[in-house]
């Protein structure tokens, strides 16, 4: 009697689990069956970490106004998107560099095309300190002594900046040490092959870099100009000094004076067509124009 | 007792199977993991990995064009750093709180403090590596004057606060631990309560209250996104518990996601992985050696 007592729960479990299993299975099924009746056209898109947010944007605002093209975006890096391109796993590559000689060698030697390129914007990094700080503009050897390995500035005092008693010191607030915004900031301030100093504080994100600054009145950072907040106030940038000093803003991004902004790329592989130009088209129009600038990043000059 | 059908016979050994893998399937995780961790760093420990500059370098250049370098002793100062000020904080009031629950309370006051103890074990890190973001940062520039709050300091008082409830329900089960007879023959020598704790009930559950520590050290140790949060994220050795600092456990959870799968650099945050591992392994493993001291005796 008991031995039946035991298996009561096991057998009725036994029946249940294989039927539950089918069940889920039917519905995976129908679901699968369902997603192949709208036969979406897929455009594969990767590249920059950089670009990944507006890509996404981009993506996700089209699926929209085309609901029939799914745009599939993913990050990796400018390198690993260009590569992708060129053994046609993508369709389209963000690259926040232009594409370089031998990259565009291999594509050629690949499949006869070269990359096709599109400036789709720009990306200007702002420098930014506290909003009481007194200091207006900074030059890019000042901010490679700052920043820079070996680099002697580390108080407020040493670039003539009187900080109230005990907040001299300058806190660097700067990137994780992969990120595209960092590697950009590093070639753009101390040049190919020189690192950053240890000791700053590196953030995970554009935004995180921007509202630490806002809480430490010591601190200087650099990010997206599209990251700035009412705490913070950003600097003016001259080359060196002597120099004028720029803002970072729309304008002086596009006729290139404000020294620390690089154009934002997107390669297809030879002259794009079909649905691929479509998208393109529509990310040069106005539409897709406003979705940059909402992402951080400097939209192209209006024509 | 009736004959037994063969299926019965069948579906009971498989039960038992089943119930069987449950049990074990902790030790096979265990090593499973410890495998798989070991498997994606192995192939850069064994070819040009520089173990001598890993753990006496502070020089952390993952990602250097001209000069790679993976030092790591600066990462592992800053988590002894955090570690030991967050045991500072926590081993007095952990401890202090478990021998109040075990000793001081009426039945009422005890189940109240537990709960509220087991609530504040349940705040998830990432909260509060926020509240050292935003609450004890300003705070800490305000009442120090330290130049930035994301610090030690910052760092270890939130690290305390996740590791009192584990130093406070192990502690108290300790202090339960001791039999009655030792309170009971201390109180008949006409001892104070101060002398019955300090002389009889603290030696007495010694080993129980030290393994609470270990505990508390392990959750400390391992603790990520906190930490990540709230102690400035910088490769630096500390000099004051005012300075900012980068602990292992952050390095790891900043850097993986963008590392390219399979190169140094990956491999290298899982060999720091693999240090941890060690590092809780061994804490844990003494934690649970000196328990097992207790229940021996």
């Amino acid at each position: 009697m008991k031995a039946s007592d035991r298996f009561a729960f096991p057998s009725g479990f036994l029946v249940a689990v294989p039927t539950a299993l089918l069940a889920a299975s039917l519905l995976l099924n129908i679901g699968c069956k369902r997603e192949k009746t709208l036969k979406k056209t897929i455009i594969q898109n990767s590249g920059s970490d950089t670009m990944v947010n507006v890509a996404q944007a981009w993506a996700e605002e089209y699926a929209k106004v085309a609901p029939d093209v799914s745009v599939e975006v993913s990050g990796g890096g400018s390198g690993t998107g260009i590569a992708a391109l060129i053994n046609g796993t993508v369709d389209i590559a963000n690259c926040s560099r232009r594409v370089e000689p031998k990259e565009t060698e291999a594509a050629k030697k690949n499949s006869g095309k070269e990359p096709y390129e599109f400036m789709v914007g720009f990306d200007a990094l702002a420098i930014y300190v506290h909003k009481n700080n007194p200091i207006e503009q900074i030059t890019l050897e000042q901010l490679a002594d700052i920043y820079g390995e070996n680099g002697n500035v580390t108080k407020w005092s040493q670039i003539g900046v009187q900080m109230p008693a005990g907040a001299d010191e300058i806190i660097r607030i700067s990137r994780q040490s992969n990120s595209g915004t960092y590697f950009y900031f590093r070639e753009a301030v101390l040049g190919k092959g020189r690192d950053l100093k240890l000791g700053s504080r590196d953030m995970n994100g554009s935004k995180d870099v921007v509202e630490l600054i806002s809480k430490t009145p010591g601190a200087m950072g650099y990010s997206g100009m599209g990251y700035a907040i009412s705490e913070v106030k950003k600097l003016k940038v001259a080359k060196k000094k002597g120099d004028p000093a720029y803002e970072a803003n729309v304008e002086n991004t596009l006729n290139h004076t404000y020294p620390i902004a690089r154009p934002l790329f997107m390669y297809t592989l030879g002259t794009p067509a079909g649905v691929v130009k479509t998208y393109m088209d529509w990310v040069h129009s106005e539409a897709g124009q406003k979705i940059i600038a909402t992402s951080g990043y400097v939209p192209l000059p209006k024509p | 007792m009736q004959h037994r059908r063969r299926t019965e016979v069948i579906t009971e050994v498989a039960i038992e199977w089943l119930i069987r893998l449950c049990g074990i399937s902790a030790i096979v995780f265990v090593f499973g993991i410890f495998y798989f961790v070991f498997r994606e760093g192995s192939s850069y420990f064994f070819h040009g990995f520089n173990i001598k500059e890993f753990l006496t370098s502070i020089e952390w250049f993952p990602s250097s064009e001209s000069h790679v370098r993976y030092g790591a002793l600066a990462l592992i100062a800053g988590t002894a750093s955090v570690t030991l000020l967050a045991m500072l904080i926590a081993v007095p009031f952990g401890i202090g709180a478990a021998i109040f629950i075990s000793e001081f309370c009426n039945q009422k006051m005890k189940e109240f403090l537990k709960i509220t103890i087991e609530l504040l074990a349940a705040i998830p890190s990432v909260v509060w590596g926020f509240i050292g973001l935003t609450v004890m940062n300003p705070l800490i520039i305000k009442l120090t004057g330290a130049p930035i709050g994301l610090n030690v300091l910052n760092g270890g008082i939130i690290l305390a606060l996740m590791s009192v409830p584990i130093i406070v329900s192990i502690g108290e089960d300790a202090l339960k631990a001791v039999p009655d007879s030792y309170r009971e023959a201390g109180l008949a020598l006409g001892v104070t309560r101060w002398q019955l704790i300090y002389r009889v009930l603290l030696p007495a559950a010694k080993n129980g209250l030290l393994a609470a520590v270990l505990l508390g050290v392990g959750r400390a140790v391992g603790e990520t996104m906190a930490v990540l949060m709230a102690t400035g994220h910088a490769v630096k050795i500390p000099t004051s518990a005012l300075d900012s600092v980068r602990t292992l456990t952050a390095t790891i959870a900043a850097e993986l996601g963008e590392a390219p799968v399979n190169s140094e650099h990956y491999q290298v945050l899982f060999i720091i992985g693999i240090l941890l591992f060690l590092l809780t392994m061994t804490v844990n493993l003494a934690a649970d050696l000196i328990v097992r001291g207790i229940r021996s005796r």
